[in-house]
């Protein structure tokens, strides 16, 4: 479908000054998924920068007059918990956590992915080292290096982000590998080298500008998988800390009320899967909108 | 011309890949691209190298250059040797000497504006304030036939010729001495390559440049070198002027090469010199002369030895047995 969308776009109007991220925006915008996709995600952020404003009861304010109210009772919108905390407020602000662990997260991720990824690309002498320590780390299951990870430096927001990130590096810095084997071949770079330019020149102005779509579409993804991820790791105890509003330690309160009060489960289950869904398709999105197939260099 | 110094000399120059193979990566064999190759380039001149794909004519030019490592032999620029140079000093030389691409949809990064790209050569090279660098960028562009306002465009807005002829500024950008041209109007439409090989001939008069021009096309060779170099399997097969290989091809290879040039005149007969066979690999090397498999005038002891550089008229040189 995209496909149409781009020969249509460019046939008709050709712009000649439009910058490529917007184009890039508007082909996403036109699948359908994705815009989706999008308007979650841009509801999710406004929630959680503006959740003090959203919301008339403190996340952590408890009033044991009103336990366990249904959606809509007593004005409060989505009802309370055991402890009679507002869901709602806890609600936006377990967005505001898993916002915040996901894009921390995946960022040092890309920190390090990248820089394993374009040196192992660039200097073939280390690209076998580097390329075995990714192995080893890929070998691990995910979740259960998260845990290793986290039992080591024990339970914390901040260790699961420690963990999530290192579990992103693997990921990353093979995406990032591929890339640079195949633009370090490319003439612009033995122009460039021609010319005299450094190593890390060469490196930070023409290679890694040239493979940022696929680490656009991993990162957008990998937030999914980081949200997830935080949530399971809370929901086991080992990341966020009961009081606090992250939505897998609140699915975890819930789970000994789940037939008097299931709401507090279910709402924190629906914000987890929509929020993975809205990365998800945000990513596919992305991955087609710069598929370089369609369009290799707008 | 032949008196002073030469500019660019090459000697014995050998380019060797290794073919590794096993867990230790053990070489096993080498792929022989270039086997020793000597030759002079002086001022001013255009130097053709020409021969069939896979004859290592790139990797001579790319190993003169630096962009890649050479096995064994030197290269003198200017009368220096250019191996073991300090960094610095190696900048120089690279300001020295440029190179034109092949493709001109491969040698421009497509997410840099064309004025950001030129403007490279005067960061890595220069003081130029950005103001300045801004200035010569635009100059140049309409030196090489395009237009100022050019500058904030993106690769993809030009047209394979244009974009050559920016792959062009950018080579000439650093008022380098010598331009190695690797199949630089190869890509282009015949049309096109007309205009960009004039543009070429244009600044070399202008700038006084000299030029490796390296390409499989012999009309254009003939059009615009001084001197051709006539290469085998990484070999020098024939060297000397336009008009010696042109009008007196001595080695059976060159005449083989001439022979298949396609020439438009009606009723000309055509009995073009086939060659029996296909290009031997680099990697499995003739003994001998290198080209003993496919020449109709092989003896039995071509395969033995190799031959003799030798010179056989003033400034024309051969290297086979039996010429």
């Amino acid at each position: 479908m995209s496909a149409e969308v781009v020969f249509n776009e460019k046939n008709a109007a050709p712009k000649k000054k439009e910058r490529y991220i917007v184009q890039t925006f508007k082909r996403v915008l036109k699948n359908k998924l994705a815009f989706i996709g999008i308007i979650i995600v841009s509801i999710q952020i406004i929630l959680a920068i503006f959740a003090p404003f959203l919301t008339s009861y403190g996340p952590y304010e408890q009033n044991l007059a009103v336990t366990e109210l249904g959606i809509g009772e007593e004005g409060h919108i989505l009802g309370t918990d055991n402890y009679g905390r507002d869901m709602w407020s806890r609600l936006v602000y377990g967005a505001r956590i898993s916002l915040i662990v996901g894009l921390s997260s995946v960022a040092l991720g890309l920190i390090g992915g990248l820089t394993l990824g374009l040196l192992a690309g660039f200097y073939r002498r280390i690209d076998g080292f580097v390329m075995r320590i990714v192995d080893l780390l890929f070998a691990f299951p995910g979740i259960l290096l998260a845990m290793l990870i986290i039992a080591m430096l024990g339970t914390s927001l901040v260790n699961v982000v420690i963990a999530i990130s290192i579990w992103s590096i693997p990921g990353c810095a093979r995406i990032v590998r591929g890339s640079v084997l195949s633009i370090k071949k490319q003439e612009y770079i033995l122009a460039m080298k021609s010319l005299g330019a450094s190593d890390i020149r060469i490196m930070l102005k023409h290679i890694l500008p040239n493979c940022t779509a696929p680490i656009i579409v991993f990162a957008t993804m990998r937030m999914a998988t980081a949200i997830l991820s935080t949530s399971a790791l809370s929901f086991l105890g080992l990341g966020a800390q009961p009081p606090t509003p992250e939505w897998g330690a609140m699915i975890a309160a819930g789970q000994d009320f789940m037939w008097t009060a299931p709401h507090m489960s279910i709402i924190p289950g629906i914000a987890i899967m929509l929020t993975v869904f809205a990365f998800n398709v945000v990513g596919d999105g992305l991955r087609d909108a710069l598929d370089p197939n369609m369009e290799i260099d707008l | 011309m032949e008196n002073h110094q030469p500019l660019l000399e090459v000697k014995d120059l050998k380019k060797y890949f290794p073919i590794k193979s096993g867990i230790l990566q053990r070489t096993k064999a080498n792929v022989k691209a270039v086997e020793n190759v000597s030759l002079k380039v002086y001022e001013g001149e255009t130097l053709g190298i020409v021969g069939e794909s896979g004859c290592g004519k790139s990797t001579f030019g790319r190993t003169v250059l630096g962009l890649e490592k050479l096995t064994n032999g030197s290269i003198l620029f200017r009368g220096e040797n250019i191996e073991g140079l300090s960094d610095r000093k190696l900048k120089g030389y690279k300001k020295d000497m440029q190179m034109i691409f092949q493709d001109p949809f491969a040698s421009l990064n497509p997410r840099q504006r064309i004025g950001n790209a030129l403007e490279e050569a005067f960061i890595i090279h220069t003081d130029l304030s950005k103001k300045d660098r801004e200035k010569r960028v635009r100059e140049l562009l309409v030196e090489v036939g395009l237009e100022a306002e050019h500058y904030d465009r993106y690769p993809h807005e030009f047209s394979g010729g244009q974009r050559q002829r920016i792959g062009i500024a950018r080579a000439i950008a650093l008022n380098p001495s010598l331009i190695i041209c690797d199949e630089a109007v190869s890509a282009l439409d015949v049309s096109v390559q007309a205009r960009i090989i004039r543009l070429l001939i244009e600044l070399q008069k202008k700038y006084k440049l000299t030029y490796m021009f390296i390409s499989h096309d012999l009309g254009v060779v003939r059009h615009m070198c001084n001197r051709v170099l006539v290469m085998y399997l990484g070999t020098m097969v024939e060297l000397g002027s336009s008009d010696q290989i042109y009008k007196n091809p001595m080695h059976p290879y060159t005449r083989a090469l001439l022979s298949a040039i396609p020439r438009p005149v009606p009723g000309r007969k055509k009995n073009p010199i086939k060659l029996e066979g296909d290009l031997p690999s680099a990697s499995n090397y003739p003994s001998g002369c290198p080209f003993h498999t496919r020449c109709p005038l092989a003896q039995e002891h071509c395969k033995l030895k190799v031959p003799e550089w030798r010179e056989i008229e003033e400034g024309h040189f051969v290297a086979c047995h039996e010429v």
